[in-house]
Parts: C-alpha cells; structure tokens; sequence
C-alpha cells in the first residue's frame, strides 16, 4: 500500500502536504482503491472556508458517493480544475496529479494532530 | 437462463454477424430500419395537413424515426425480454429491495376495467367503487402501522419520506417553533434519509451504529437538542437488525421535542409483529411496491404511503379519502383542511399500484401478513446460517429479513472482490445479492431470500456462493473473469459514468437509419 512518507492523514482517508506554508488535500491510494474508478470530483470553489472535520466537496465512483473532509481549517486558494475532464487522475495518481484543493491554512501546527505514514499504513494494513 | 443456442457476440469485430434473434444482443431498430418499411396500415395525413403551421416552427428536416414492419418490432422486444432477468424467472436476492413474488391475482385485480379504465378526473359518485379500495386501503395500512391516518398520494418511499418530513417541518412551524432546522440520521439508514432532510431544508447530523449495529444512543443523545426538529430511524435497518433500544430512542427524541421518523421500508421483516405508531413513532412511510408485492424491478412505479399519529394528521397532503355520513366516498374538497401540505402527486397517486396492494392484503389476510413476515425472517436466518461456512457476517444473528455478509476473509486470503462474487452468481443463474451497501461494511453482500423461495431454491443458491467460495481460493480466475455465460461481459461502468453516450448515432458500417 502507497503511503508517502511526510504526509499527514485523516480519519477519513484524506492525506495533506505542506508546501511553502500551504496544505494540498487529496484521498490516500488506499482511499482510492477502496473507492473504485472514480468518475466525479465535487470541490469547492477558490475562496471558501473549510472547518477541519466537515465536508468540502464529494467523491463519486462507480460504487459510491462519498463525502471530503476538511483536514484542517483554512481557505481555498487552488482547486484541481483537471479532476473535472479526468477524475480518473484520482486513482492513476492520488498522491500528485489527483490534488485536489490547496489551502491557506488558518493553523499549519494542527496538523500534528493527524496521523503520519506510520500510524496510518498501520491502520489501513489492519482495515 | 433459456434452451436457445447462444451465439457468442463480438460487438468489436463487426466481420462477425450478429444473430438476428434468440437471447443474446439484437441490432437496435436504428441498425434494423430500412427506408419506406412500415408498420400497420394507417392512413397519411393529407398534404396539407402542416399549412396552418408557420414555416418557422416545422422541423427543416423529417425527424429520423427507424421504419421498420410490425413482426420485425414485435420481435426485437421479445428476444430483448428473453434477456431481462425478472423474480418471474428466477432468484433475486436483491438485498433492501424486497424482490419478493408478486402474485397474479394482483394483476387480474389492478386490470379490472372499473380499476384501469376510470378517469383520474371523475366525479366521486362516478368513483364509488376505487374510493371504497382507497379507503379500505387507508384502514388496513392504519391497523398494520398503528397510527391515525395515512395518505396513499406519495408515488414511492423517497417521496413518502419528504411528505413526512414536511409535515414535521409544518408541526414545528404552526407551534411557532422555528428554531428546528436539523434532521439526525443513523449511519444505517437508507440513503434516501439524508437526501430528504436538505431537500426539506433541514441540515443533517449522522449518528454512529453501536457495535451491535442498533443506533448508539449515547452519540444520539449527544447531537439532540432544540435545534433537532426530527430523527430519522430505518427500522429494520439496512443491516437487517431491528433497533433493540428503540423505547429509550423515542424518549430522547421526544424529550427534547423533537418528532421521530420512521423509514417503514422494511416493514416485511415485522407485519403483525411490531406497530410502529404504538411504539411511539410519529409518522412513517410504508412501500407498498416492497413489503405488499407490486412489481418494482427498474425502478418503479410505487406507492409509498404515510401514516401518522393524530398531532400531525392536520398537515396530510390533501385531499384524503373520506366517508360521508351517508356511507358514501369521496376526495377531500379544496380548503378543507387549510393546514395540509397540499398535494404531492397528482390525482391519487400510483392507484394502480394501490390496488394491487390491497388484493395482496386482503388475500393474505392479518395471519397470512403475520406468517409472510415470519417466512421471510426464518429464509434470511436460514440463508445467513449456510453462507456464514465460507463468509464473514459482521453481525451476530439473528436477522430480520436481510443480513450483511462479507467477503473480508477471501479477499484478504485470495485478492478476489464481492464484485467478482456478484459477477460470478451470474454464470450460477442468480441475480447477485445488493453489494457495496450499506456503507459501513467492507466487502459486504446485503441479503435478501424474502418469503416466497422454497428452501430447495435457497439452498442452491447457498452451494453456488459456497462455490464460489472455494472457486476463488483454487481458480480464482474463474471468479475474477466472470461473468463468462451473459450476453455481455464486464461493463465499462466508469467510462459510461464519466463520458456517457445518451444518444443513438450510426457507426461506420451501420445502417444510416432513415432517408432524408
């Protein structure tokens, strides 16, 4: 199971980087396959506030909708506008070209809280 | 699966003929029609027929209809039919969905001409006879749900749960209490839960199962509050278990002033067993199409009744079926009952569907009712206690109706996926099981035999799932390849998702479909 090394992870399957001070949120490979080919990516638009633990957006595949959550409060400053023709960006490459949001984060030091590669290979390996 | 030689389609290589019938892809009519066929002998409309209508509205070109001879359309329909798999040809045991039989008795009721050929817009003393059904239907749905009345307009569950939901929302508003603006919904309810709380303007809050898949009262009552205008309970759940605390739900949901929804679409597992209006609820919605037998592969049509205590009675869609004095039937007039939500379908509802419904229950009877729930319980128990040799059941038993098995344990042993188990019990005969939900399950199959299988036909399709099982530890090919006997292979389910392709047009090679 592909589970980068620096990232942080979420209940809920989402992984962040930070990257000159901001957060990039996409679904973990393990997210991803558990998923299926997905064929729709809802996100946000540029500007919106996220609340950690809430939904930004929506993930459909062929087997099911589901909703994204927030890793961490913050404003949108970047979506992924490429997941609209190729939502199968998603599952070919979740941890690069399947970006989904970039945020300016209201915290970066929240992110401490949320699990890192170990913990989470851990998990998803017991899942 | 029928006699008929099957011969093998390969839509990619078009040198292969296609067969023109038997059980297998036809060509479509578009690929079938040749220019000037015609069907049955009805007359042209005069040359003139378009004079009066401006040039500016007429099509510049003739609407490119396929022209093809009775017999050739007669036919594609038929040998599309052969293809259909229906509860009339074999085992469904589409979990949630309650593919039970549907007596033929029902249809010979719903056909009657004093049914079928009455105009929705006819006057009551013309419609005696269907209102007389309606009402009588409206009681027997009132002693099966112990509430105080119903409305029979809803055209299935979903809607059934907005009419619900709007009525609670109207309860709350007359009270001027306005301050309501959330809907709790357990993680094991139906889908359509969540969906109907937005449409009603309401917010959502999910509450977590408990380990024993009954809702966890104590996140439940961590979310209820003033703010909670109503709980949403399926009940059975989707996971086939009945809510065992549900007294200490209902007080909670009431203590804070809150009204409690139930999601009757499972009532099959409980006829004559448990009254949800005794119990405490205060509206529900009953699927008549589910629970009473009417026909429902494909999506329709329904009747999704909703059936409420007295408090909220005043807001029922209008108009009711009510008896005069006199002993005759009638509709409601208009501003009878000025706080109704108004209509929410028009005339009657489905009353096709209602009267199938009711010939299902009077033909059952309150014992033959009670009996039908009891079958379709021990069939699920029975059913769940053999695959539970080769599956994981995430639940401990006993079930209702349906159950929740797993296939965690071969996957992990052997890679092979419950959609490989799904597409697999296709070349065995079956329509696979509901897979993929509910939700909270990995890997689950959610199980539905009803009551109307023999145990001989439960107990083949059992041997075919253990089968399965042992296929995809020792040719799990066999398993991840299928199905190998359909019509069609696997379907490219995410490039029709992503680039769908609603329209007919001719390919290279095709038959153009009309002259222009």
């Amino acid at each position: 199971m592909d589970v980068p090394e620096g990232l942080r992870y979420t209940e809920d399957h989402e992984w962040v980087r930070t990257e000159a001070g901001e957060g990039v949120v996409g679904i973990t490979a393990y997210a991803a396959e558990e998923l299926g080919d997905i064929v729709f990516v809802d996100l946000p638009k540029v500007g919106t506030k996220l609340q950690a633990g809430t939904p930004f957006g929506a993930i459909e595949s062929v087997k099911t909708a589901s909703d994204l959550y927030a890793p961490m409060s913050g404003e949108v400053v970047a979506v992924n506008a490429s997941l609209t023709e190729k939502p199968e960006l998603v599952n070919s490459d979740p941890y690069g070209e399947g970006w989904m949001v970039r945020v300016r984060m209201d915290d970066a030091g929240a992110l401490t809280a949320l699990e890192d590669a170990v913990a989470y290979r851990v998990r998803v390996e017991a899942a | 699966m029928t006699d008929a030689p099957v011969v093998e389609v390969a839509v990619a290589e078009p040198s292969v003929p296609r067969p023109m019938f038997g059980a297998a892809l036809q060509p479509t009519l578009a690929e079938l029609s040749r220019p000037g066929r015609g069907g049955g002998k009805v007359a042209h409309p005069p040359a003139d027929a378009l004079d009066g209508v401006p040039a500016s509205a007429r099509r510049a070109s003739p609407l490119a209809l396929p022209e093809l001879s009775e017999p050739e359309v007669v036919r594609h329909f038929v040998n599309l039919s052969h293809l259909n798999y229906s509860v009339d040809g074999g085992f469904y045991p589409l979990g949630s969905c309650t593919m039970k039989f549907n007596p033929k008795i029902n249809e010979w009721a719903a056909r009657l001409p004093g049914f079928a050929a009455l105009h929705p817009l006819a006057p009551d003393e013309l419609a005696q006879g269907t209102l007389e059904l309606l009402y009588e239907l409206q009681d027997a749905l009132l002693a099966i749900s112990g509430m105080s009345s119903v409305t029979l307009q809803p055209a299935a569950g979903a809607q059934g749960e907005l009419t619900g939901i709007l009525m609670i929302r109207a309860y709350h508003q007359a009270r001027g209490d306005t301050a309501r603006t959330e809907v709790i919904v357990p993680d094991t309810s139906h889908g359509t839960n969540p969906a109907t709380a937005s449409m009603a303007g309401f917010r959502t809050v999910t509450v977590p199962s408990a380990p024993d898949g009954g809702v966890d009262l104590d996140a439940l009552r961590a979310v209820l509050g003033p703010q909670t205008a109503a709980v949403m309970l399926t009940n059975p759940s989707t996971l086939g278990l009945f809510e065992r605390r549900i007294i200490e739900l209902l007080d909670a949901v009431h203590g804070v002033g809150a009204l409690a929804y139930m999601d009757g679409a499972n009532m099959n597992a409980v006829l004559g067993r448990f009254r949800p209006g005794a119990a405490g609820f205060d509206v529900m919605h009953l699927n008549l199409h589910k629970t009473f037998s009417t026909p429902h592969g494909g999506g329709g049509p329904g009747a999704g009744p909703v059936a409420c205590a007295a408090h909220l009675a005043a807001y029922l869609p209008s108009p009711l079926v009510v008896r005069d004095g006199d002993g005759g039937y009638r509709l409601e007039r208009t501003g009878e009952r000025p706080t109704s939500i108004g209509r929410v379908r028009a005339y009657q509802g489905n009353v096709g569907v209602l009267v199938r419904a009711y010939a299902y229950i009077r033909a059952h009877g309150a014992s033959g009712l009670c009996e039908v729930s009891e079958d379709a319980v021990l069939a699920a128990n029975y059913l769940r206690a053999r695959i539970g040799e080769a599956y994981a059941l995430p639940y401990g038993g006993p079930c209702k109706h349906e159950f929740v098995a797993s296939d965690q344990p071969i996957r992990q042993a052997t890679g092979v996926r419950t959609l490989d188990i799904a597409k697999r019990l296709i070349d065995y005969g079956f329509h696979p099981p509901t897979i993929y939900f509910p939700l909270i399950v990995d890997e689950c199959l959610l199980i539905e035999p009803t009551e109307t299988e023999s145990v001989e036909t439960i107990d083949t399709f059992a041997e075919a799932m253990l089968a399965i099982a042992r296929e995809a530890h020792d040719h799990p090919e066999l398993v991840t390849s299928a199905p190998t006997t359909a019509p069609v292979r696997r379907l490219d389910e995410a490039t029709a998702a992503r680039h769908p392709e609603l329209r007919w047009r001719p390919m290279i090679g095709a038959e153009t479909p009309c002259p222009t």
